[in-house]
């Protein structure tokens, strides 16, 4: 896709069954891409927040917004992209942790202010939140010493209040 | 009030106003159906589920209301699925009503047990899934509420057996407010604004309307319109009586089959004013050449179809009616100068181009179908509700039937199903008992649900089938004619039911014409016999529809007779 920019946006939902189904049956049927995507429930019980990001040019994306409101569950959707906005993303890192590398794995822990959640003898797990690009930064000076598995949850994200 | 869920269905639908359902019992839907007799609702037992749904479609066109289907769970959910992708395509109200397996026994796999909400969820405006009889009563509303508001459209709702039989104390549920669903009827002032002035700037105007004027119900105001600017007017397929056939502001039909001067004066237009379309790719052709001197207004209540497929200057979301009214009124102080004289080099143009490339064919020895058409609408008045079903007779329906007034021509526009016309045909002859209802067929089509001539036989509905047999599956047969060859890869029907005896053995009648001269007497005999009756014309087995835009050029790249 050439000019495909990144999109978030925010969704507010009604918290039914088939919500979601609705959401990506929309993006797959009609060819859109979804990135990542986050459910939760908000405040309201009756309202979740599904924070959705996707690559598209401005015709798609405005194409994208207006099917999605379109959806008679959804009850607003917003672009964050283009307003000041505040993301994160959480990644669990299970890490291979042999003795001669655990102290440079701690450094590393500490410069990025994320922590050790589980301790094996042969690894350990580090939860790490920030932006998608820091999570990419930790992830690759973590690589050379040997990744088992992550768990990446996606982007979730809100407007920045005027200060 | 103790109610069954059953009951309470019964005594919503009354409520919505509902006469005529058309449905096919099940298992599931027994204590449904117990119910409904009991009521004064009418019920149309159709012979397939498909056929069902399409009547209700043909129903809701021709009366203007909602369609409504009962069904049973699992087979006959899902041969409902045709007939929902048919009228979700063309924004056709309806709420079908599905049987699901009790709620202890959804995902078990039981006996005829399909999650159809699943199903259908990409065909459906919405659709339901009632857990609870408790909740019964506030879906139904919904359900109609959403078909028929906004940009109309079909809703599926499911309903567990075990929620029909369930006897609960009845509470009325309110008004129906939905904080997610709230579609824009008003337009904005600013925006329209803007299109009067496009109106007085233009030199070489179209105005091009499509099946949402029809379903706005706002025809008038868009002839109202046309007259005061002397606009000419061009319609999609489902636009087709939108504005009067007969009048002489009248382009005739856009796209892949419309007339020379429809595609010509839309690439040569300075203002394309456009009206409840969605610029499907069946009008535009090349989507980067079309109307591409013109500014281009597109007033649609569904904003998801401005600029989907084709930039636009002004975009206006709003209903048509409700848009084309505040339009006509902003300009009933306005200026526009001495029209005549300012329309008059267009109009020329467009009359030229009207006098070298009419619609035109050769009546020889053998029965030419547009011939068959022709006739039909002199002798019927162009008064009929003609319902079609898919391919060439469509297309010649559309040609050479001319539609003064909306609601009068059914077609599958959007999904294109063969197997339409004859259950639409039976829908709309329900909704409008008094007219002359006429399903332009094609031997093949007419085959996908042939078996409907059982319910209109039973009903006594006299409907009218015009066969327009020329053996081939004859869209097919033109395009590989046209661009592979002449290689007729198996559209030849080469066996095909008598389909006057087959008329005769569903208890309707039938009549048959060979020869040019005879086509006058059939269609008088057949359109004045009582009851359902087939016409079989036997016709020019090769004959192709043209104009023909090639898929995908240019809409002025016409292949002409
Ligand atoms: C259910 C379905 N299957 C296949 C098609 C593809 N198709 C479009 S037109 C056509 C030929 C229709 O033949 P007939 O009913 O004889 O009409 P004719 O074109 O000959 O007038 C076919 C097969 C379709 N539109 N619908
Ligand atoms: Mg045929």
């Amino acid at each position: 896709m050439l000019d495909a920019d990144k999109h978030v946006l925010s969704i507010l939902v009604e918290n039914q069954p088939g919500v979601l189904s609705r959401i990506s049956g929309l993006f797959s049927g009609r060819g859109f891409n979804i990135e990542s995507l986050c459910v939760a429930v908000t405040t309201d019980p009756t309202v979740s927040r599904v924070t959705l990001v996707t690559k598209a040019d401005q015709m798609i994306i405005e194409q994208i917004k207006k099917q999605l409101n379109k959806l008679i569950n959804v009850i607003k959707v917003h672009e964050l992209t283009g307003s000041p906005f505040v993301e994160r993303e959480m990644v669990l890192i299970k890490v291979h942790a042999k003795p001669e590398h655990r102290a440079e794995i701690l450094r590393t822990v500490d410069i990025f202010r994320c922590k050790v959640v589980d301790v094996g003898a042969e690894h350990y797990t580090i939860e790490v939140t920030g932006t998608e690009e820091k999570l990419d930064a930790i992830l690759s000076l973590l690589k050379p010493i040997g990744i088992k598995e992550i768990a990446r949850t996606g982007v979730i994200a809100l407007f920045r209040e005027p200060k | 009030m103790e109610l069954t869920g059953a009951q309470i269905l019964i005594k919503l639908l009354k409520e919505e106003g509902v006469k005529t359902i058309f449905g096919y019992p099940g298992g599931v839907v027994i204590d449904i159906y117990d119910e409904l007799m009991k009521s004064d609702i009418r019920h149309i037992l159709v012979r397939h589920e498909q056929g069902a749904v399409h009547a209700a479609d043909g129903y809701a066109r021709a009366s203007g209301g909602v369609g409504v289907c009962l069904v049973t769970s699992g087979p006959g959910a899902t041969n409902t699925v045709t007939g929902i992708a048919s009228a979700y395509m063309d924004s056709i109200p309806l709420v079908v009503f599905t049987g699901q397996v009790p709620v202890h026994l959804i995902g078990n796999d039981a006996f005829q047990e399909v999650d159809i909400v699943g199903i259908t969820r990409p065909c459906t405006k919405h659709n339901f899934l009632v857990k609870r009889t408790e909740d019964l009563a506030k879906t139904v509303k919904e359900a109609f509420h959403i078909a028929r508001s906004g940009r109309p459209g079909p809703v599926l709702v499911d309903i567990p057996k075990n929620v029909s039989v369930t006897k609960i104390k009845y509470k009325a549920p309110g008004p129906v407010k939905m904080r997610s669903y709230n579609p824009t009827c008003n337009p904005n002032k600013r925006q329209l604004q803007k299109v009067l002035e496009l109106i007085k700037a233009a030199e070489r105007p179209v105005i091009f309307a499509g099946g949402g004027v029809i379903l706005s119900k706002a025809p008038e105001e868009l002839t109202k319109l046309a007259k005061r600017t002397q606009i000419p007017v061009t319609t999609t397929l489902m636009g087709l009586g939108a504005f009067p056939g007969t009048d002489p502001l009248w382009l005739g039909m856009i796209g892949m089959h419309g007339t020379y001067r429809a595609n010509m004066s839309t690439a040569h237009c300075d203002l394309f004013l456009s009206v409840g379309v969605r610029f499907d790719d069946r009008v535009t052709g090349k989507t980067d050449t079309f109307a591409s001197q013109a500014k281009i207004v597109h007033i649609d209540i569904d904003p998801t179809s401005i600029r989907k497929n084709i930039p636009v200057t002004v975009p206006v979301v709003g209903d048509c009616k409700c848009t084309l009214e505040e339009l006509n009124r902003m300009l009933e102080g306005v200026d526009l100068g001495d029209l005549d004289k300012k329309r008059k080099p267009w109009l020329d143009q467009i009359q030229a181009w009207k006098d070298t490339k009419p619609l035109a064919y050769e009546q020889k020895d053998i029965i030419k179908p547009q011939y068959v058409v022709e006739k039909l609408y002199e002798l019927t008045e162009g008064k009929a509700i003609i319902t079609t079903e898919v391919g060439q007779n469509q297309m010649w329906a559309a040609q050479y039937y001319h539609f003064d007034k909306p609601n009068h021509f059914i077609t599958s526009g959007g999904l294109g199903v063969m197997g339409f016309g004859l259950p639409a045909a039976i829908g709309a002859q329900l909704a409008c008992p008094d007219h002359i209802v006429v399903d332009v067929a094609g031997d093949g089509s007419i085959q996908m649900n042939i078996q409907e001539m059982a319910t209109a036989v039973q009903c006594n509905l006299p409907v009218k089938v015009v066969i327009l047999n020329n053996g081939y599956l004859g869209m097919v047969r033109q395009w590989q004619q046209l661009f592979y060859d002449k290689r007729y890869a198996c559209t030849c029907m080469e066996h095909a039911p008598d389909f006057v005896k087959l008329a005769e053995a569903y208890g309707a009648s039938g009549f048959r014409a060979t020869k040019p001269e005879e086509v006058e007497s059939v269609l008088k005999k057949g359109l004045s016999t009582p009851g359902p009756v087939i016409m079989d014309f036997v016709v020019e087995k090769e004959e192709c529809v043209y104009p023909m835009v090639p898929a995908g050029a240019p809409i002025t790249e016409m292949l002409l007779v």
